[in-house]
């Protein structure tokens, strides 16, 4: 018994002591290694009368226990301090520069057509393309527009032949007569993509990029238009509100035709779309001519509908607060930080169209 | 189309005030480009005198003008036309002033090192006539004592610009305007007072339209007015005139310009005197010329509508007299001609003539026919007004009857397209208004067409012209529905975004430039493509459509390169052209990237880009995409634009012809050539046209989980084999040994140099091996090890190194 009360007086003075690794490795076999006095007295065990025998072994256990824990908690705590002291030493200066990063971006051209297909996407449109190089037939005459209407002037056309019949496209508008004669109605597109005039100065690109909208079904008329346009600007400028004029106008291949006006306001040279009482023009539509639709074989009789063509790269500038034109085809690495897009920003309904 | 409010008023009486004119015009589709009052910007123009010229010091085809503008000092103009002389009388703009033509303002400015105060200007620029060559030139006698005052007198009119489209030739006059603005409710139409001219004697001059084939000329109306004495118009004609921005000339042409302006019904005035004979309205033979009243002559193909005489051709029907028959001041005798010219005629003329006049712009549009003898009336009695003289009997010569056309008119197809209701006796008041006979049967209506209105031809017209005259505020604004008929993109329009988004996301800026370029540099990329010529470029250096996104990205790269940049990773998404017909295109993703990884960094060492930036970017990008790495190929074989020891392609997979991408370093002899200076320049591009769809949706293609938790184990091993030999068929051999157990070989090292022959190299690789069934036993272990052996040495002659 008083065996027993030694050992742990012994070692628990011990193991308080100001202690390393070592120190305690020495101690823990000096109790449990081979001749230790914790193993020695398991061996005497036999050697005690059997009726003291069962309490000296259950005191021997609880003795073990305690000063394997006490070990235990002194190896921990001397790893502890150990690695205490060794950060103490590895400190570094984290306001030193992080690895370089690069961060590429998305043109403001593409994020916005991107915004545009979401936003059409909400109400069951679907995206279709067409070819740059166009004929004259599909650019021209398929949407009422023949070879002696004076309509073709106020386009200027980049040829690809002496005979003229292959050019630029000047608008986005033979997608419309291409989606309707691979398909059957109803039609429900819009066609991004690029177009090209041949007149530059610092309001006109050669290329500038345009979204054709066309919506063909039995009952579509010019309210649905206006709807579908109302719903547009507001969803694309992010407003509840935004004032919205209808002017007629003419294009060959609708009848009737409209422009649209938004209205807006300058503050400190800055253009505030949806207040004030300035108009800005932004897009040219109307209802599909029925000249168009028979040129499709599509019976105007049965379907009727609407388009529209709006600017892309004016829509961009209006929202984004870009003053030049041009400057969107420039590659200044300058602009292209300044206005591009983190790639991970797409616009979408549920995570809202931009940041 | 320009008038002042109070010439609308001639025709128009309302209570409107002018900016309520002003709203209705743009609410029946008249678009108002301005409304100013002229005086104000035109008092900086003022007539002056040139009094000594000199040659510019450095431009020979510049002269330096010593300019007297009625003030005490002389100015210095610095001036390109070859017309400016001494003594000459001309228009003087100051700066500050806006020049009409082009809006631009004038300021003080040095050309060429000579400093120039303001302007000499052309009667282009004032917009006074089409006469671009030259200064204008002032009659001496008119203005000697004018210098120093304003050229423009000073007019207290607003003046209305209207942008008039195409389909409404009708509203090139005024009286046009007044009808739509009173249709719109704006007033009432002043009815024309009843001109009463008495014809004295027959039109002496024998008029004939010829029954030539495609014959541009339908009706040709004249008359003779004899012993009229030319002169000054009138104040109040003048003032008219002026308004407009236009030169007064002389009475009689005055006069025929103003019956146009005022009822769009041009009027052409012959020197009857000079006249051969009689008129022969016919269809020109291939090599008549004639001299224009533009000064210029014109060679004249087959069938051109031309006015002629016996002696030859007169003018151009409906585009432009000629000078041989032109008034003068001292004209006595005139043949005066109101004809119709078709409008087909008219623009395929002078297309080909290349020439543009006001009559032509109004001809091709579409003139009324039965203005014929309006326009012979209400100008031959301004001319005897003003002028004196008498007037013959109308002649009119007529090859084809003009009636009204007539349409049907459904009621029902108003609401059917515009969506609203209006009351069947407002759109029979509206289209009466509008000029229409209305008569209405049950639930249609039957229209005869005004003749002035061409761009009326079928009932949908008969609806736009009831809605805009309504008002398009009176169109509902219909929630949108959202039915869907197809997906918002299609498989391959999702690639282009996803691909598009994973480029930028490695760290490239993405550009839009032209789809054309210069040929000079698509040359250096264009390999096997035909080039493709642009007819009218919009300049020579913009000539081409690029066969390739890199002459344009290396030209962008290098100005950018010129600001100072170094590290620059740029890339484009777009068309590239096979050929100049549609569909000849294809969808590229060009991306190149100069200078060094890593630049300037405190704990990474910096290293120029090189090929494997390019091919790590590449593939990744197609990972992204969803190919999968292990299918993915690589060969060396790739265009000659890159350098042909460090490029190559990459396939979706070994057994396919063609690559989908390519990438490596930029041929050094084009950035020579370029002069594009870096330390590296890297690129790839990948063909979306041939990125198969091999994908199924994820939905359909996640497969099931599957992972094994046996014991992974890793060998290390070396191989000598042949300089040329290609890693990845190393790493290809490896694999296939057993795909179930080879888990993964990757190259840690490849040396070149000491104890490795000359012609050789060594490759050290590292293996993963691992079973899912169970965890291997050494001897397993050591199996496959020496299969891996024994296979490498086999299939590739390469040697284990010891």
């Amino acid at each position: 018994m008083s065996d027993i009360k030694k050992i742990k007086d012994e070692f628990l003075v011990k193991l308080s002591g100001d202690l390393k690794i070592e120190n305690v490795s020495q101690i823990k076999s000096e109790l449990f290694g081979k001749n230790g006095k914790i193993s020695n007295s398991f061996k005497n065990l036999k050697s005690l009368p059997v009726e003291e025998r069962k309490k000296f072994a259950s005191d021997l256990n609880i003795l073990k226990d305690e000063l394997q824990d006490k070990i235990n908690k002194k190896i921990q705590e001397i790893e502890i301090t150990e690695i205490n002291s060794k950060l103490e030493n590895e400190k570094v200066d984290v306001t030193l520069p992080e690895r370089n990063i690069v961060q590429g971006k998305i043109h403001p051209v593409s994020q916005v057509i991107d915004e545009i297909s979401s936003i059409f996407s909400e109400i069951g449109f679907s995206v279709e393309e067409g070819p740059d190089v166009e004929n004259e037939h599909y650019n021209f005459t398929a949407l009422n527009t023949p070879d002696n209407h004076p309509a073709r002037d106020m386009h200027d056309t980049f040829y690809l032949d002496d005979k003229k019949e292959f050019l630029l496209r000047t608008h986005t508008s033979p997608v419309q007569v291409r989606t309707m004669l691979k398909g059957k109605p109803p039609f429900k597109i819009i066609a991004p993509g690029r177009t090209y005039r041949s007149d530059s100065d610092q309001t006109h690109a050669p290329m500038f990029h345009q979204v054709e909208g066309l919506h063909i079904d039995k009952n579509i008329n010019m309210g649905h238009l206006k709807g579908c346009l109302n719903y547009f600007i507001k969803s694309f400028f992010e407003l509840n509100k935004i004032k919205m004029r209808f002017r007629p106008s003419h294009f060959p291949f609708t009848e009737p035709s409209a422009e649209v006006d938004i209205g807006y306001e300058l503050r400190d040279g800055k253009i505030i779309i949806g207040e004030g009482d300035k108009w800005l023009e932004i897009l040219g539509c109307g209802m599909v001519h029925p000249n168009v639709l028979k040129n499709v074989k599509i019976n105007p009789d049965k379907y009727q509908g609407y388009a529209f063509g709006i600017g892309i790269d004016r829509l961009a500038m209006l929202k984004y607060g870009i003053n030049d034109l041009r400057a969107f085809f420039e590659t200044d690495y300058r602009w292209l930080n300044h206005f591009g897009f983190d790639p991970l920003d797409v616009p979408s309904n549920y995570r809202g169209l931009s940041r | 189309m320009k008038f002042t409010i109070g010439w609308l008023k001639e025709h128009l009486e309302t209570k409107f005030k002018d900016n309520e004119i002003i709203e209705k015009l743009i609410d029946v589709g008249l678009e108002v480009e301005s409304f100013e009052r002229t005086s104000s910007d035109l008092n900086n123009f003022k007539v002056a005198k040139i009094i000594n010229v000199e040659p510019h010091p450095n431009a020979d085809k510049l002269k330096v003008c010593e300019v007297d503008i009625g003030e005490q000092n002389t100015v210095k103009v610095v001036c390109g036309a070859l017309n400016a002389k001494k003594d000459l009388l001309t228009i003087y703009a100051c700066p500050g002033s806006v020049i009409p033509k082009n809006n631009m303002k004038l300021t003080v400015s040095k050309i060429r090192g000579v400093t120039s105060y303001g302007m000499l200007c052309s009667e282009s620029e004032l917009t006074l006539s089409d006469e671009s060559e030259g200064i204008t030139e002032l009659n001496s006698n008119k203005y000697s004592h004018k210098v120093g005052k304003n050229f423009f007198k000073n007019k207290a009119e607003k003046v209305i610009d209207l942008s008039i489209t195409p389909n409404r030739p009708d509203c090139l006059g005024v009286r046009g305007v007044a009808r739509d603005l009173v249709a719109a409710g704006a007033g009432k139409l002043k009815s024309i007072p009843n001109i009463n001219i008495k014809g004295n004697g027959p039109q002496i001059i024998k008029v004939s339209i010829t029954k030539d084939k495609n014959q541009g000329c339908t009706i040709f109306g004249s008359c003779l007015i004899r012993d009229v004495t030319n002169k000054e118009s009138p104040k109040w004609l003048k003032d008219k005139i002026e308004a407009l921005g236009q030169k007064p000339v002389s009475a009689i042409v005055d006069i025929t310009n103003y019956v146009m302006l005022d009822l769009n019904r041009p009027l052409h005035a012959y020197d009857a005197d000079k006249i051969n004979k009689e008129i022969i309205v016919r269809n020109s033979e291939k090599g008549e010329t004639f001299e224009a009243l533009d000064n210029k002559e014109y060679k004249l193909d087959n069938d051109m509508c031309v006015i002629s005489d016996r002696s030859g051709v007169l003018g151009l029907g409906g585009i432009i007299g000629g000078t041989r028959s032109g008034t003068e001041i001292n004209t006595k005798n005139i043949l005066l001609e109101s004809a119709y010219f078709l409008p087909r005629s008219i623009r395929k003329t002078s297309k080909l003539l290349n020439i543009d006049t006001d009559a032509k712009f109004r001809f091709e549009r579409g003139i009324d026919p039965q203005s014929i003898e309006m326009g012979l009336k209400k100008a031959s009695k301004l001319i005897i007004e003003i002028c004196g003289g008498k007037v013959s009997k109308f002649d009119i010569q007529k090859i084809k009857k003009d009636k009204k056309n007539k349409i049907k008119f459904k009621i029902s197809l108003f609401e059917r397209i515009a969506g609203f209701k209006v009351k069947d006796k407002e759109i029979i008041k509206i289209l009466t208004d509008l000029g229409f006979e209305v008569s209405k049967k049950k639930l249609e209506l039957e229209l005869k067409i005004p003749t002035w209105r061409p761009d009326i031809t079928q009932p949908v017209d008969i609806v736009e012209e009831i809605v805009r005259i309504k008002g398009y505020n009176n169109i509902k604004n219909l929630e949108p529905e959202k039915t869907r008929f197809k997906d918002t993109l299609n498989k391959q329009q999702k690639l282009f975004h996803y691909l598009q988004r994973s480029v930028a996301s490695k760290g490239y800026l993405e550009t839009v430039t032209w789809s054309f370029t210069d040929s000079k540099l698509n040359n250096l990329f264009k390999e096997n493509f035909k080039e493709i010529k642009i007819v009218n470029p919009i300049s020579s250096d913009l000539d081409v459509l690029r066969n390739s996104i890199f002459p344009n990205l290396t030209f962008y790269l290098k100005k950018n390169l010129g600001r100072g940049f170094k590290d620059i990773s740029l890339f484009e998404i777009g068309p590239i052209f096979k050929d100049n017909k549609p569909g000849e295109q294809l969808t590229v993703i060009g991306a190149i990237k100069s200078g060094k990884i890593s630049r300037l960094n405190w704990n990474e060492e910096n290293r120029s880009a090189d090929v494997f930036d390019a091919k790590k970017d590449v593939i990744q990008t197609l990972v992204e995409a969803g190919y999968d790495r292990q299918n993915l190929f690589v060969r060396e074989k790739s265009p000659s634009y890159y350098h042909p020891g460090k490029s190559g392609s990459v396939y979706l997979d070994k057994d396919d012809i063609g690559p989908v991408a390519y990438f490596g370093e930029i041929h050094p002899n084009i950035t020579k050539k370029l002069d594009i200076k870096t330390e590296a320049l890297v690129g790839f591009e990948i063909y979306l046209d041939y990125l198969k769809d091999n994908k199924l949706k994820l939905k359909d293609s996640k497969s099931q989980f599957k992972y094994s938790d046996y014991q992974k184990s890793d060998r290390d091993f070396a191989f000598v084999v042949d300089k040329h030999f290609k890693a990845q068929d190393l790493i290809e051999i490896i694999s296939s040994i057993d795909q179930n157990l080879i888990k993964s070989v990757k190259i840690f090292d490849v040396y070149e140099g000491e104890n490795i022959p000359k012609d050789k190299k060594s490759i050290a690789l590292n293996v993963t091996i691992q079973s899912s069934e169970k965890t291997l036993e050494e001897s397993d272990l050591e199996k496959i090890n020496k299969l891996i052996i024994s296979t490498v040495e086999t299939k590739s002659g390469a040697k284990i190194r010891s």
